[in-house]
């Protein structure tokens, strides 16, 4: 140990004295430590490995310095390990790397390419090009256990310059027939990155792999790979070319990860040509009866899924076989996967999913959270306009037994559901509005943004619901559990808005203001508080106007609606007769006396005069707004007294026209789209640039004016007054208040948690059945999941919608990540479409939908013409088919060579030929002829070429 | 395309980190917090799947398999298949084991290149190349000797390390 020490500042001091020169000293080296030695001393390190590694790379710093090949190697290992495993940047490092690139020792090679494939890339250093040569020089090296660590270095790092520049190396050792198969394999995968990298090579690389997709071929693991890369990441169309070879492996590979792979292309290329599915039924139901292999089953059932629903005997099989996989007991691997498969399928085909119901219930009480999530999915993709009551009360009931994460998830599930598309599902708003209150009772809740929304885009949107959400706006404020909770703080500023802006249903108002007013408000943040200050205002304002209307209706014996409209109109003529105006419905309420209206005035001005003085500005605002109206009101004397004529006194018709017409228009859902709608003023100028605006403050001045505070006063007056609010005030004011309200405190007995702790929100007893729960959901299900029409008692109410729809706005981002793989599928649709013309410098692309529609001309042509051409072409693939079955190892180049071919003859007979895209036309249009000649005549050897759209 | 393959121990700490698209240093511990987080939630007896997505990118899902305290975890795409990537571990662990003879967290913590060499051989660049354990261990044992015939380096400083005694 003590060795050690002295050798460590040894160290340390020969750092300070080698700072000029760089040789190392023999010590150094001799003594360096080894990576075993330095993950020991990292790992018994006494202050943790944080204060040892500074020490640690010092060393390394100096180390890597030295002009002995197998120190500088040891150090970049340490430094590797280090990069790797604690995430430290080495990019300083990368010369050091690239200097031992050139060793003649096997090992040291290898170290330095394990840390630069490791910390290379071209977006972190720019060295790699450096070492272009020596890449070169080891690729073509006869050890494969060289050439293997540069080609890994090759596709991990490279940059698209260094791609193209070795790309030609790439391709030899690929079809080299000297290099082992290990090498080649690699080799292939490589071509991937580089093709992305530089996707010109694609002339080169993709003929080249194509070669390989041969049932016997060595490389056809790694070139399928490679092809489903290509194919699940860019444009599909190119590889359609392909079909039949990619169709041969599925009928005679037998190794399973070629197989799956195969799948994979096809899943992605089957809804580009819908005729490739009756190819692939019997082939995939021959796998799904055989295989053993539980992967490629899966991989079968999926692809079924997925792109072959239509297919009914698939469809069948495959729903047959995924039974296992939901079923399967003893492995939640299967289930999840059974489950998540069960997922793809679309809405066409609910009867799959109504044969695993029993299964998919179940999985909601699975100790698995993934298993959950999927039952939940698959529970919500049952969800009809006939079921969802049922389905969403049974699960609100699961809800309250889950854990806190997947109670939220199923509320969550339930509010996306019955929300979407303008609640298309819901039938009986009524019903929604209370199953939302009921949702924010459960003790996990914490969905309060979207509850928020919801209450007022229904309250917005659908006129019939409001005296019900009312009703729950106001069983929720005058809850002062509710309060102490934070997540339902939102909701709670939802219901104030409903309750203010629709107080005209309110049964009693009185009751709306107290709850609104009670001394706990004071736990809101400020925006809320601001929002129930706002919502008492309206409310007194509604109390008042109504008052004075209702005397007169009493008066006259009308009905309400009408005194309004004629009131307003003699009074002012602009306010519109509304039957759901501010003082719409006012029949079914209790009468409003002068005495009640100033009782309220009384309890507005004793709760809101110290927010007067808040130090939020928004509180401070609308309170001062509230505490105005209040003293206006208060300074008439003329309605408490109800003196004769007071109705017709100058100031309260005033203030009766006022509030009407500011209270009285309805507030709707606003499109997104709506501000595009309105015209830019011409004095505006938007993009003018406002930097100028700094010369005139200084830079100075603006810094300044932003830490200006808005309250009116110094802050720390009001800090403890704000905190302790209720209980600054007089205790005898508080008395006062606890006799008037008694339902809004609890009873007096000391609380174990201390202080004034109000219980915990939706306390609820777990009652003893919980195990019942899945049961219940297996009975509800049991006739509810097949969507029937509904036979409603009610009309199902009108939901308010904008004509451009609100969700327009959403579409425009989704092209953005779609340029990215553009320049390859372009560039290898010109290889395998044949568009020859194209120089492949110009990187531009063939736009898909040319594509397609060229693909159409061509079926339509052949579909002219194919009574004069067939012939020949018939004997063209006859002898296309035979030398093929011949020569397997020169398919891909006889095609081309036939193709060729057959472009003269048809050359000769169609004068319309097409320069550019002739080569890939002819191909298409043989095959479709091929198609439909393959029906009249028999000749099972072209088969395969069938569906070679 | 398989993304990431990490081994990691149960208190989070990494063992075998490789990723197949780069990723910057802070980003790579980002990573490798966040799937510790994924994973260290995770009861024992529940599926090995888990949605990528967050942290990863669109598309992505991970397998893991816990065994003894070792998380082995395998990030791909939606080109994987889930039941062949759990496969793969298993090939993986595997040839570790033979490799070690009864593998435990130490043997990896010793051995950072001979773990690297290990998994280039049965991936490449993200493709699946061998699946083979007995494969694997040819061309490993072939590594071997090639590192030995010209390598003073190790020979040297173990010596030396021997004597120092750390």
């Amino acid at each position: 140990m003590a060795f050690a020490a002295s050798s460590s500042a040894g160290s340390a001091g020969s750092s300070v004295s080698c700072s000029g020169s760089f040789t190392p000293s023999l010590v150094d080296s001799l003594f360096q430590r080894s990576l075993d030695d330095m993950i020991k001393a990292l790992r018994s390190a006494p202050g943790g490995e944080s204060s040892l590694l500074p020490r640690i790379i010092d060393e390394i710093r100096r180390e890597v310095r030295s002009t002995d090949r197998d120190t500088k190697c040891l150090a970049i290992q340490k430094l590797t390990y280090l990069s790797s495993l604690h995430s430290l940047d080495m990019a300083w490092a990368a010369f050091h790397v690239l200097e031992l690139l050139p060793s003649s020792s096997p090992a040291v090679k290898r170290s330095a390419y394990l840390s630069a494939s490791l910390s290379f890339h071209s977006s972190s250093t720019d060295l790699l090009p450096l070492a272009t040569h020596q890449l070169r020089k080891d690729l073509q090296s006869p050890n494969p256990f060289i050439s293997s660590p540069a080609l890994h270095l090759l596709s991990l790092s490279s940059s698209p310059d260094l791609a193209l520049h070795l790309s030609n190396d790439l391709l030899s050792l690929i079809s080299s027939t000297r290099a082992p198969a290990a090498i080649r394999c690699r080799a292939a995968a490589t071509a991937l990155p580089v093709l992305r990298l530089a996707p010109n090579s694609a002339r080169g690389f993709i003929p080249e792999l194509v070669e390989f997709l041969e049932p016997s071929s060595p490389l056809l693991s790694t070139t399928v790979g490679v092809f489903c890369e290509l194919v699940s990441s860019g444009d599909p169309c190119p590889y359609l070319t392909l079909a039949p070879d990619f169709h041969r492996i599925l009928l005679e590979s037998r190794s399973n990860w070629v197989l799956i792979k195969i799948l994979k292309i096809f899943t992605r290329l089957t809804p580009l040509e819908p005729r490739l599915g009756r190819k692939l039924v019997d082939p995939i139901c021959e796998l799904m009866r055989r295989s053993p292999s539980k992967s490629l089953v899966f991989e079968c059932i999926r692809t079924v899924f997925s792109s072959l629903s239509e297919h009914e005997t698939a469809l069948r099989l495959a729903v047959e076989k995924v039974k296992d996989f939901v079923a399967a007991d003893d492995d939640p691997n299967l289930r999840y996967l059974g489950l998540h498969a069960l997922g793809l399928l679309g809405s066409n085909q609910s009867w799959a999913l109504e044969e695993n119901r029993e299964a998919v219930v179940k999985s909601l009480a699975d100790p698995d959270p993934n298993i959950r999530r999927e039952a939940l999915r698959l529970i919500m993709s049952m969800v009809f306009e006939n079921n969802v009551m049922e389905i969403s009360a049974l699960l609100l009931n699961y809800a309250l037994r889950s854990d806190p994460e997947f109670s939220n998830e199923i509320l969550e599930a339930i509010l996306l559901t019955c929300g979407r598309n303008f609640y298309e599902l819901v039938m009986d708003f009524d019903w929604y509005v209370s199953l939302l209150g009921e949702m924010v009772r459960n003790p996990h809740f914490a969905k309060g943004d979207e509850i928020e929304r919801q209450l007022i885009d229904i309250g917005l949107r659908v006129r019939e619901a409001r005296p019900e959400l009312v009703r729950i706006a106001r069983d929720l404020l005058i809850d002062p559990a509710l309060l102490g909770n934070h997540f339902l703080h939102q909701v709670l500023s939802a219901s104030a808005w409903i309750s203010g802006e629709y107080i005209q249903f309110s049964r009693n108002p009185l009751e709306i203001a107290e709850a609104l007013l009670q001394p706990r408000i004071s736990l809101l943040p400020s925006q809320v508080r601001a929002v129930y200050i706002q919502a008492v205002f309206k409310l007194v304002a509604f109390c008042f106007v109504s008052f004075v209307n209702g005397e007169i209706s009493s008066d006259s014996n009308c009905d309400a609606y009408e005194n309004t409209g004629a009131d307003s109109e003699g009074g002012d003529g602009e306010v519109e007769c509304n039957p759901n105006s501010f003082v719409g419905s006012m029949g079914t309420k209790e009468h409003i006396t002068s005495k009640s209206i100033i009782h309220m005035l009384n309890l507005v001005g004793t709760a809101l005069n110290p927010l007067s003085e808040c130090d939020e500005v928004e509180v401070q605002e609308r309170a001062r707004n509230a505490l105005g109206l209040v003293h206006m009101l208060n300074g008439i004397e003329e309605w408490k007294t109800e003196v004769e004529g007071w109705k017709t006194h100058g100031r309260i018709r005033e203030i009766v026209e006022l509030m009407n017409s500011s209270f009285s228009e309805e507030l709707g859902p606003v499109s997104t789209l709506a501000q595009m709608k309105i015209s830019v003023p011409q004095e505006l100028h938007l993009k003018e640039n406002l930097s100028d605006l700094a010369e005139v403050l200084g830079s100075n001045d603006i810094s300044l004016s932003l830490s200006v505070s808005f309250s009116l006063r110094k802050q720390g007056h009001f800090e403890n007054k704000d905190e302790s609010e209720p209980a600054n005030e007089s205790t005898s004011l508080l008395a006062e208040h606890r006799k008037r309200h008694g339902l809004y405190y609890l009873p007096t007995e000391p609380d174990e948690n201390g202080s004034n702790e109000y219980p915990r929100a939706n306390e609820f007893a777990l009652s003893s059945n919980s195990s019942n729960t899945t049961e219940d959901l297996l009975k509800l299900t049991d006739h509810s999941l097949i969507s029937r029409k509904m036979k409603s008692a009610k009309p199902r109410p009108t939901v308010v919608k904008l004509n451009e729809g609100d969700f327009l706005a959403t579409t425009a981002s989704k092209n953005a990540n779609e340029a990215k793989e553009d320049v390859l599928s372009g560039a290898v649709k010109e290889v395998l479409l044949g568009s020859e013309e194209k120089p492949s410098s110009s990187g531009k692309t063939i736009p898909e939908e040319a594509i397609q529609m060229r693909l159409k001309e061509t079926l339509i042509y052949s579909k002219f013409d194919s009574g004069s051409t067939e012939k020949s072409i018939l004997v063209e693939s006859k002898h296309r088919s035979s030398s093929s079955q011949k020569n397997n190892k020169n398919h891909g180049k006889e095609r081309r060579r036939n193709s060729k071919k057959s472009e003269d003859k048809d050359g000769n007979s169609r004068s319309s030929a097409r320069g550019s895209h002739h080569h890939a036309r002819n191909k298409h249009k043989q095959s479709v002829e091929l198609g439909d000649a393959a029906l009249d005549v028999a000749l099972p050897s072209l088969a395969i070429q069938d569906f070679l759209l | 395309m398989i993304r990431a393959v990490m081994v990691m121990n149960t208190q989070g700490k990494p063992r075998l980190v490789r990723f197949y698209e780069f990723q910057p240093p802070e980003k790579q511990k980002e990573l490798i917090r966040s799937v510790y987080g994924a994973l260290s939630s995770r009861a024992d007896n529940v599926s090995s799947f888990v949605q990528a997505d967050k942290i990863f990118g669109q598309d992505t899902r991970l397998v893991y398999k816990h065994l003894a305290t070792l998380y082995f975890v395998f990030v791909f795409d939606s080109s994987e298949n889930e039941l062949a990537m759990l496969d793969l571990i298993q090939v993986f662990v595997e040839t570790l084991d033979r490799c070690f003879k009864n593998v435990c967290e130490l043997d990896l913590v010793f051995n950072f290149s001979k773990l690297h060499s290990i998994l280039d051989e049965i991936i490449f660049a993200g493709h699946v190349l061998e699946t083979s354990s007995e494969q694997v261990m040819k061309a490993i044992e072939e590594i071997a000797r090639l590192e030995k015939t010209a390598n003073p380096i190790s020979i040297v400083a173990k010596s030396v390390s021997g004597r120092l005694g750390r």
